[in-house]
């Protein structure tokens, strides 16, 4: 027994239970809330992406915080999982009844068929390093997003049909799944609440189980000093793109849940600009924090939606608030002055 | 003929992206930072020159000259305010800073000026030199595209191999610990770095909304990922680099638009961008650093 809440609450897992209960907890209160009370719309509109984020967040902080990679392009693994799932949910639609287990299915292709963009990914991306990394997963998001942007895919009694760059499809009777830049149209909107967090917590145990195995130490070894790793014995590249290829099933299955929570989905959403979205929350999580990052992509997300209020003022209070939070926490002398009180209270109650 | 004239107009968007990437290639060399803002910097050089000359009425060259001045201003304040208290803060943190002051600038923009397009006047010139019997068009403003690139060149590698200034640029950027110890004020060398990119970014700004006359508050994040790969090809922190991978870049995209596919453009040229960090993995003009253990 004694063994069993050391292993829960001891110092090195403690962290750990506080995400798996602070996720649990708060979708039990949110499902308590939309249950008993009359919420908004918006308030119900926003629980599927913000999971979906979380989720992002999380595989993000993997490759920057753990691997210690600059990502700049993460949102093309969600886009791959999105509409991979999407086109598996609208081919099995006929086949599958049930909306939970067509859900699981999308999901799992989505999460598959993005862990082998990021295995092809990974070969180019790790050969760098630095900067030229980070550009070099800009540009395959980039890239990822205009081949998806050009996709057309559709089926009917006969079979599906694919054309690339122009529609040529022909469909009698049929349905269209991806339709170019205008991306997935008339999805079944089967992704919920529940299955968002039940999502985030397999996120969690994935990456609570490899972060604490032998394969997490490697990866936070070659992070911290590669040639160091490499010389007892740590295969660096393989360690990295075991966090690489990590990373991307869990953003393809983001992708998939975000998909399917929308009747309409276009490849733009997937641009560079959510993946620096994503790359701003995990940084104000604090790199390699993984409770961080569920909390400020929750406090993130939500914020811009709250002030939608103000209209044209949101964004820009937002990005106020994203450079006053640097500055902050990066001034010394915020730092020594948090530290002075600390040794104050402190002290004082040492000596009582 | 139509191959040759595919060719110009790549070489002077190409131009335009050189001078946008020698913005991101200096502050990076000396600073050693991805400066996100740089692209709404054009932006707000395009809309300082399209007030001054259509509102105010001043002529061209006054508008150019006040949208210079004006954006070397707001790359020094944005410098002194946003990134100098974060010289010591990690990377990451200055990128988020970063992206927090492009936000800034283009949400400022939407409020003061909205979000639609506005059409950019014909600031420069209007018309075009015929060549071989009308088979050659180039108009005017592609020559001058590719001449100011030419000047802007030529001129700050003069700059910065010819004078103290650029000694001392050099010197922050090799290594600015020693650079300050041997009496170089490392902070106004930096502040000049971003005044100077500024300047350009205004300049890239007219020329940019002179060939694609459209005005937008996101008008500069496009141009800004695309000069910033330019100057990834060439080896960030090489000038000469950032010339050549503008251009390269300039030249490849119009290309596939003419012969390949429009849609695919964007896909092609990032395509090369990553085969050749394969091949050159710091880029065409980068000198590789070894690590020392």
């Amino acid at each position: 027994m004694k063994n069993f809440m050391n292993n829960l609450f001891g110092k090195k897992n403690r962290g750990r239970t506080f995400s798996f209960l602070m996720v649990i907890a708060v979708y039990i209160f949110v499902e308590v809330l939309t249950h008993s009370f009359r919420v908004s719309r918006l308030f119900t509109s926003l629980l599927v992406p913000t999971c979906c984020y979380i989720v992002l967040g999380l595989s993000l902080n993997l490759v920057v915080g753990f691997s210690g990679e600059l990502s700049l392009g993460h949102a093309g693994f969600m886009a791959v999982g999105a509409f991979s799932a999407v086109v598996v949910s609208g081919l099995t639609s006929s086949i599958i009844a049930n909306d939970i287990i067509r859900l699981i299915i999308s999901i799992i292709a989505g999460s598959i068929i993005s862990g082998l963009f990021g295995l092809i990914i990974s070969v180019p991306v790790l050969k760098l390093s630095g900067d030229y990394l980070a550009i070099v997963t800009l540009a395959f998001g980039q890239i990822i997003k205009s081949i998806i942007n050009n996709i057309y895919l559709g089926y009917d009694a006969n079979g599906m049909q694919f054309s690339f760059v122009t529609n040529t499809l022909n469909l009698e009777n049929g349905k269209m799944l991806l339709s170019g830049p205008m991306g997935a149209t008339d999805t079944a909107k089967i992704s919920n609440f529940t299955s968002g967090s039940i999502l985030i917590l397999i996120t969690l145990f994935i990456l609570y189980s490899l972060i604490n195995s032998k394969y997490g130490r490697a990866i936070m070894a070659a992070r911290d000093n590669r040639i160091a790793a490499e010389s007892i014995g740590i295969n660096v590249s393989k360690t990295k793109t075991l966090a690489f290829v990590t990373s991307a099933v869990l953003a393809g299955a983001s992708g998939a849940l975000y998909a399917l929570n929308y009747s309409t989905l276009q490849p733009a959403k997937f641009d560079f600009n959510t993946s620096i979205l994503v790359l701003v929350y995990v940084v104000f999580g604090g790199l390699g924090n993984i409770n961080g990052t569920i909390i400020a992509t929750t406090i993130l997300y939500i914020l811009p939606e709250l002030l939608r209020s103000l209209q044209d003022y949101r964004m820009l209070i937002y990005a106020i608030v994203l450079i006053v939070v640097m500055q902050m926490t990066n001034s010394s002398k915020l730092k020594q002055f948090v530290e002075s009180i600390r040794n104050k209270f402190f002290k004082k109650g040492e000596k009582a | 003929m139509t191959f040759l004239t595919y060719l110009i107009s790549g070489l002077a968007l190409g131009s335009v992206y050189a001078i946008i990437a020698l913005g991101y290639t200096m502050v990076y060399g000396i600073a050693k930072m991805l400066n996100f803002a740089h692209g709404d910097i054009i932006m707000a050089g395009g809309y300082v020159a399209f007030f001054a000359f259509t509102k105010f009425g001043l002529p061209p060259v006054l508008s150019i000259i006040l949208s210079i001045i004006f954006c070397t201003i707001l790359g020094v304040v944005i410098e002194r305010l946003a990134y100098k208290p974060l010289r010591q803060a990690s990377s990451l943190s200055v990128l988020i800073t970063a992206i927090g002051v492009s936000y800034f600038l283009q949400n400022s923009a939407q409020i003061m000026f909205g979000s639609d397009t506005k059409i950019f006047p014909a600031l420069l010139t209007e018309g075009s030199l015929k060549l071989f019997n009308g088979q050659l068009t180039i108009s005017y403003l592609t020559i001058i595209t590719i001449v100011t690139c030419i000047i802007i060149m030529i001129g700050l590698t003069m700059f910065i191999n010819k004078t103290k200034i650029g000694k001392a640029m050099r010197a922050c950027a090799e290594d600015k610990g020693a650079a300050q110890l041997m009496g170089i004020n490392v902070d106004t060398t930096i502040s000049i770095t971003f005044a100077i990119g500024s300047g350009l970014a205004a300049i890239a700004a007219v020329l940019l909304c002179s060939t694609y006359p459209s005005l937008s508050p996101t008008l500069g994040s496009m141009p800004g990922i695309k000069a910033f790969t330019a100057a990834v090809f060439g080896g960030i922190g090489s000038i000469p680099g950032a010339l050549l991978g503008g251009l390269l870049l300039g030249v490849i995209e119009n290309l596939t638009k003419a012969y390949i596919s429009t849609q695919l453009s964007d896909a092609i040229v990032f395509a090369v961008l990553i085969i050749v960090l394969l091949i050159k993995p710091t880029g065409l003009l980068g000198k590789k650093e070894n690590v020392k253990v």
